[in-house]
């Protein structure tokens, strides 16, 4: 399976989200500039962290004007598996591949802690590892990470189960109904604010994120072993 | 039109023009006579802030030059951007503590967000790739509203720049004390991971080779800033406002480029020299890069790229414009350089070249505005030695007896210590950093030390900044020695070998005989326990006049030490971990109080004697406790600092959910709880690894064991002292400063 890391100026979280995939996973993984126009060799595109362009007019409001995002939003409609973490889930909001907008932390300041989610639905392609309703830890790191929709985009995300991850026991940021990370209705593009990629290792205080990255290469070789 | 409103060489002189730059008239005499005539406008600007305490350290100098700064792991002493050391497999670290106090006391985001820019511009200048940023803060007590203000605007300011350029905050220290209400300390330490073979210098050398300026175009802001923070701040309110404008704006997206930018050039060999352009900015720069190579310096400052109209010479060399870097690279290789720096929307420009001459020459508008030698600039500055006086109020102390506080009720005096600002949890101000990113944060702050991994290795660094600088006040030279030996504690602790440390030296107004005297014999402290603990200075940072009225800070020299963990599996935290396993206390305890969180709660003051310390008997502790975590014998370890050992207690029982203490303290039943004696530790111990561990740590002695109750009880020699719901104490002791920043005042 073949992963691309997209970087934009101002991106920070690129080598920390390779190294889930180099070395985690075995699996391979390319960065790929801003200002690349193709995406069709790879698999599975991820959008790290970061402050691209220094979160300037809006978090992600440039990122989403460079060349790269055709090719990303072209992924997206060809059912290519689109992942975007913090800044990552910023832009695809601008995009209009997610709905919604990441507002001010309801604290008006960053916060970096832990946080403990509740997988909502586990019947997707990067939850599948998890039971459904498990509860995991997974940092968080923002300043504008308070999810917000109108009440018709709620009652959507609801009806189609694309309330993915919520915060449960404390809401970190004042996200409405505590999401923390939501898929576009056909599932195959997933955006989150609380980063999995700094979760995957036995030294830190979770391992909990390894398994949406798991997920997504077993449900990818499932898949393409079906179609074969 | 401008440069002829400049007064001319004989007005500069007559009128003493010079004292408004911050030159004093021997300062000029001499500036006079290395130059061999009067020097214009713009040279008499390039003197003044060259040989300005910050440049030139001309007050602490011979002080300076006492530090021991050698040893077998150092690559590179003071005297660059920032200090070297080897951690094996041809790998090293790179750090250094910085001190934005003036900017920040003024303007506190932009001052403590261009303070984070300019130490981590020093770190990557180096060639290494920042990993980790510490900040030691000090601030008045948290009750008026402009103390508040300044704490919230310097925290965020860090927050927002250092986050935004993906370099993890993982650790530091903050203090508040009314010592700083009008002069607020804000340093920052940063520590960089480097290949030997990229290490650069900050050198122009090879006659003809090209000087290019690259980052961000240059403005009006900061001029004289290094002149601004060599004096005591203003009362004035118009003085305050030319201050302000003294103050550099920050943008860490263009440092964020320019750091990705440079990082890429390192590893080129076009480049020859790559210098920050920090504390006056193009002047120290270009002189200081010519005179480290014994070359000189010619540059055409009509193509310096500029962000206003009509910048004059002097403007120009004195702006501190953030996010520039100057480099030196092979002639013939300058169009390499412009599209690096293009990939990453940056300027690169040919600005000029490296002569044979020795000089520093400037040309504007076809003129050649300023012609003097780099040396005299850079090395020459007058060196002072100054008077150095016993303060009385040290006398007095001296001659006190030590007193016990007078306490009644231990448990409700354990729950107020606990919500003392200084001794409360931190994680108001840490959960505003990043400090994940890079996801090599083993351990994050909160712990004794932060520990970050080595990317890719089997290894890890711990990392620290401490002072107490109550101690300080009371007795430099012991205080110093302590600081060193706290920092090493909190390195030990964390299962690291200490490396070396780099020193952020704030004081009051060194023109006092007794403030030169708190210089001199902290330093000479510091000195000791360095070589004592081998850990030497690899470079720092000297930030004098830090008062207002004639009120001069705590003499606050912060430690900033590295320490290196061989192995990824003695990383030690101070939590206990499982009930059952056995606590031990490390070291005896002695009735001292002077300078200790309990004397300033009840009184309100610090006065006596600080904590006495021995070296060799801190030595050997630190010894055998770092023999006992990598035999893999401690389950934690933590030292006993402000609040004393029931303190230490208690925080080793925060965040273990549901874990409790029964421990048994003899001695005096104040002093057993809350005294401040040096070179103590608590470490929890497996039963099985007991009798190996006492025969390694000889001063070793069980005080009691962790338990599953969530209540900590603590058992004098006649009565029981303690007895409180542990989490009771986590929820006052992490609720204070929040508390006290919502309450009104």
């Amino acid at each position: 399976m073949k992963f691309a890391v997209v970087v934009f100026p101002g991106t920070s979280c690129e080598v920390d989200t390779y190294n889930v995939i180099k070395n985690k996973l075995n699996e391979n993984v390319e960065f790929v500039s801003h200002t690349s126009e193709s995406l069709d060799k790879f698999d599975a595109i991820l959008l790290p962290g970061g402050a691209s362009y220094g979160d300037a007019v809006r978090p992600g409001a440039i990122a989403n004007m460079q060349p790269v995002m055709k090719a990303v939003k072209k992924a997206a409609e060809s059912g290519k598996l689109i992942l975007g973490i913090g800044n990552g889930f910023q832009i695809l909001l601008e995009a209009g591949l997610l709905p919604g907008a990441l507002l001010k932390n309801k604290t008006l300041k960053f916060v970096c802690k832990p946080t403990l989610l509740k997988v909502e639905n586990n019947d997707t392609v990067y939850t599948s590892a998890y039971e459904k309703g498990e509860q995991i830890t997974i940092p968080i790191a923002h300043g504008k990470g308070n999810y917000f929709c109108e009440e018709a985009t709620l009652e959507q995300l609801k009806a189609n189960n694309q309330i993915i991850f919520t915060y449960t026991s404390e809401n970190p940021n004042g996200s409405i109904e505590n999401i923390a990370g939501i898929t576009n209705k056909q599932g195959n593009v997933l955006g989150m604010m609380p980063h999995p990629e700094r979760a995957v290792d036995t030294l830190f205080a979770s391992i909990d994120g390894l398994k949406i990255f798991q997920s997504i290469v077993r449900n990818w070789r499932e898949s393409h072993a079906t179609n074969a | 039109m401008q440069q002829t409103l400049e007064p001319n060489p004989t007005q500069i002189k007559d009128e003493k023009i010079y004292r408004e730059m911050g030159l004093t008239d021997e300062e000029f005499a001499l500036a006079e006579k290395m130059l061999g005539r009067t020097p214009n406008y713009t040279e008499t600007g390039l003197f003044s802030v060259m040989w300005s305490e910050h440049c030139s350290y001309k007050n602490s100098k011979p002080v300076l030059k006492k530090f021991p700064t050698k040893g077998e792991q150092v690559l590179q002493g003071p005297g660059e951007g920032a200090g070297i050391v080897d951690i094996g497999d041809n790998q090293a670290v790179v750090f250094k503590i910085e001190s934005h106090n003036s900017p920040s006391a003024v303007e506190p985001y932009e001052g403590a967000a261009t303070g984070v820019g300019g130490i981590i511009r020093d770190v990557f200048s180096m060639g290494a790739k920042p990993i980790a940023s510490l900040n030691s803060l000090r601030f008045g007590e948290l009750n008026t509203p402009r103390v508040k203000y300044l704490l919230e605007q310097a925290v965020a300011g860090i927050a927002d720049y250092g986050n935004s350029l993906g370099v993890p905050t993982v650790g530091g220290e903050i203090q508040f004390d009314d010592a700083y209400k009008t002069n607020p300390l804000v340093n920052a330490m940063v520590v960089g991971l480097i290949d030997h073979e990229h290490i650069q210098k900050g050198q122009a050398k090879g006659v003809g080779n090209t000087v290019m300026y690259v980052g961000a175009a240059t403005g009006r802001d900061g001029i004289h800033g290094a002149t601004f923070s060599s004096v005591e701040l203003a009362e004035e309110e118009e003085e305050k406002e030319r201050e302000r404008a003294a103050v550099q704006a920050g943008d860490p997206f263009t440092e964020k480029m320019l750091m990705d930018a440079c990082l890429e050039l390192v590893k080129s060999d076009a480049l020859i020299g790559i210098q920050d352009m920090g504390a006056a900015g193009l002047t120290s720069s270009s002189a200081e890069m010519a005179s480290k190579a014994g070359y000189g310096v010619e540059m055409n400052l009509d193509f310096i790229p500029q962000r206003e109209e009509n910048m004059t010479a002097y403007e120009m060399m004195l702006s501190e414009s953030q996010e520039r870097m100057l480099i030196v690279v092979k002639k013939g290789r300058e169009q390499e350089v412009i599209d690096l720096f293009e990939k990453y929307d940056l300027e690169a420009v040919s600005v000029g070249h490296v002569t044979d001459d020795k000089m520093l020459r400037l040309i504007h508008k076809g003129e050649v505005v300023a012609e003097v030698p780099a040396d005299s600039l850079a090395e020459d500055a007058p060196v002072y030695h100054k008077p150095s006086e016993e303060p009385a109020y040290y006398r007095e102390f001296q001659a006190m007896e030590q007193e016990v506080p007078d306490v009644s009720d231990y448990n409700e005096t354990l729950l107020h210590l606990l919500q003392q600002p200084t001794i409360a949890s931190k994680e108001w101000v840490y959960s505003q950093f990043d400090q994940h990113v890079g996801a090599n944060t083993v351990v994050s702050p909160g712990s004794d030390a932060a520990v970050v991994r080595i990317s890719e290795k089997n290894k890890a660094i711990a990392i620290t900044t401490d002072c107490n600088s109550r101690y300080i006040y009371l007795d430099p030279e012991i205080g110093g020695k302590i600081a060193v030996a706290e920092a090493a504690r909190n390195v030990v602790c964390s299962g690291a070998k200490p490396l070396a440390i780099t020193d952020g030296l704030n004081f009051g107004s060194p023109e006092k005989p007794e403030i030169f005297w708190q210089i001199e014999k902290s330093a000479a402290g510091i000195s000791e326990a360095c070589i004592a603990l081998e850990s030497p200075v690899i470079g720092g940072n000297v930030s004098l006049f830090n008062e207002k009225g004639g009120n001069a800070i705590y003499p606050t020299p912060i430690i900033g030490m590295v320490g290196l963990i061989e192995d990824l599996s003695y990383i030690t935290t101070q939590n206990f971990k499982s009930s059952c396993d056995l606590i031990y206390m490390i070291g005896e305890t002695k009735d001292e109080f002077g300078g200790s969180e309990l004397q300033k709660m009840i009184h309100g003051k610090i006065f006596g004697k600080a904590p006495a310390i021995d070296l060799e008997v801190e030595v050997k502790r630190q010894k055998q406790i770092l023999e006992a975590i990598r035999s893999g014998y401690v389950a934690s370890a933590h030292d006993v600092s402000e609040g004393g050992a029931a303190v230490a207690i208690a925080e080793s029982l925060f965040g273990t959910n549901g874990l409790g203490a029964e421990v048994k303290l003899n001695g005096n039943e104040t002093s057993a709880l809350f005294a401040e004696t040096q070179s103590r530790f608590i470490l929890s111990v497996k039963k099985e690894h007991q009798d190996a561990f006492v025969q390694l740590v000889e001063d070793a002695m069980l005080i009691g064991k962790v338990t599953d109750s969530g209540q900590l009880i603590i058992e004098g020699s006649e009565k029981q002292l303690i007895d409180s719901n542990v989490k009771s104490l986590e929820d006052v002791w992490k609720g204070a400063i929040p508390c006290l920043l919502t309450l009104k005042g």
